[in-house]
């Protein structure tokens, strides 16, 4: 208990929280505004540029279905990276990173299932098959949900910063099954068309409002991100505060 | 658009959904922080490093 207090009041005795606080509230209605133009931007091309000789107008789809699923992974990458840096060097906003962004995780994996899902059943024909790629990246949904869980499960920050933390990376070799299940095994999923090492196969019709959706994407999830983080250190201090009272009083007695 | 949509459609106002859905929830959090920091502070406790020591 009184080892839990003590790194509490640690923690808020470090500066970094606080210059984050500082940064925080200088860029974020800054990043907040791009974020609403490149969405602007990126849904007007989404509807504007001309549907596939294929696939018809549910190639409008991909706008949405690939950079939530860019994000899925990019999320689960930088709880790891936040992972790290819990069990390595033990920095304070390390585990407030992790702890923000495993909700927004789980938010853009699920979009990926389900718009996907939605994209499947008038190309391929069904709503889901358990192949290689679906699959893995169903279990990174469920991944996002057991680390909140289990880090919601813990009363102890610090304990449940460093078990997290564990669970995550072990989690991490889904990352690059997900990656690389197209190649590796038989599956409806198309291979990637963008991050090749040739450069990317689609046409620049496509190209264009998928690239701006991305950004906008991946902006908003910055957005959110830090948005979380803030409120992470805010939920900390207060815990840290009402700890200190309850000490005081108790003290007074 | 055609057959096809209530996919695209469909697929667009789910990931309205689930953006704003997390822009909300995220941004009402926050705001929940700090009414309770607020309501700290107002009780006369704040973080050692912003306010006055009181005598021990």
């Amino acid at each position: 208990m009184s080892e839990t207090s003590l790194a509490i009041s640690k923690f808020s005795d470090l500066a970094n929280p606080t210059r984050f606080l500082t940064l925080a509230a200088r860029i974020l209605p800054r990043l907040a505004g791009i974020t609403v133009l490149c969405f602007i931007l990126g849904l007007y091309l989404s509807f504007s540029t001309e549907g596939d000789y294929q696939q018809g107008e549910t190639v409008r789809i991909m706008y949405i279905h690939v950079p939530s699923a860019w994000l899925a992974m990019i999320c689960y990458t930088i709880m790891t990276a936040s992972a790290i840096g819990t069990l390595v060097w033990r920095h304070p906003l390390a585990d407030v990173s992790a702890r923000a962004a495993a909700p927004l995780g789980a938010a853009f994996t699920l979009l990926a299932l389900v718009t996907g899902s939605l994209w499947g059943k008038p190309t391929w024909g069904t709503w889901w098959v358990w192949d290689a790629r679906l699959t893995s990246v169903f279990i990174l949904f469920l991944l996002y949900l057991g680390l909140i869980a289990l880090n919601r499960a813990m009363d102890e920050p610090s304990k449940a910063a460093r078990v997290t933390a564990v669970l995550t990376l072990v989690g991490f070799v889904n990352i690059p099954i997900i990656k690389f299940s197209v190649e590796w095994w038989n599956t409806l999923h198309q291979s990637a068309s963008v991050l090749r090492l040739d450069g990317p196969a689609i046409d620049p019709e496509f190209l264009r409002p998928l690239l701006v959706m991305a950004i906008a994407f991946t902006l908003l999830f910055f957005t959110l991100h830090i948005m979380a983080m803030r409120n992470e250190i805010w939920r900390r201090r207060i815990t840290g505060q009402r700890r200190m009272a309850a000490r005081m009083a108790s003290r007074e007695e | 658009m055609g057959s096809y949509a209530i996919y695209v459609y469909g697929s667009y106002g789910l990931a309205a959904l689930v953006t704003i859905g997390i822009t909300l929830w995220t941004w009402a959090d926050g705001r929940a922080r700090q009414k309770e920091l607020a309501a700290l502070e107002a009780a006369g406790l704040r973080r050692r490093s912003a306010g006055p020591k009181d005598g021990e």
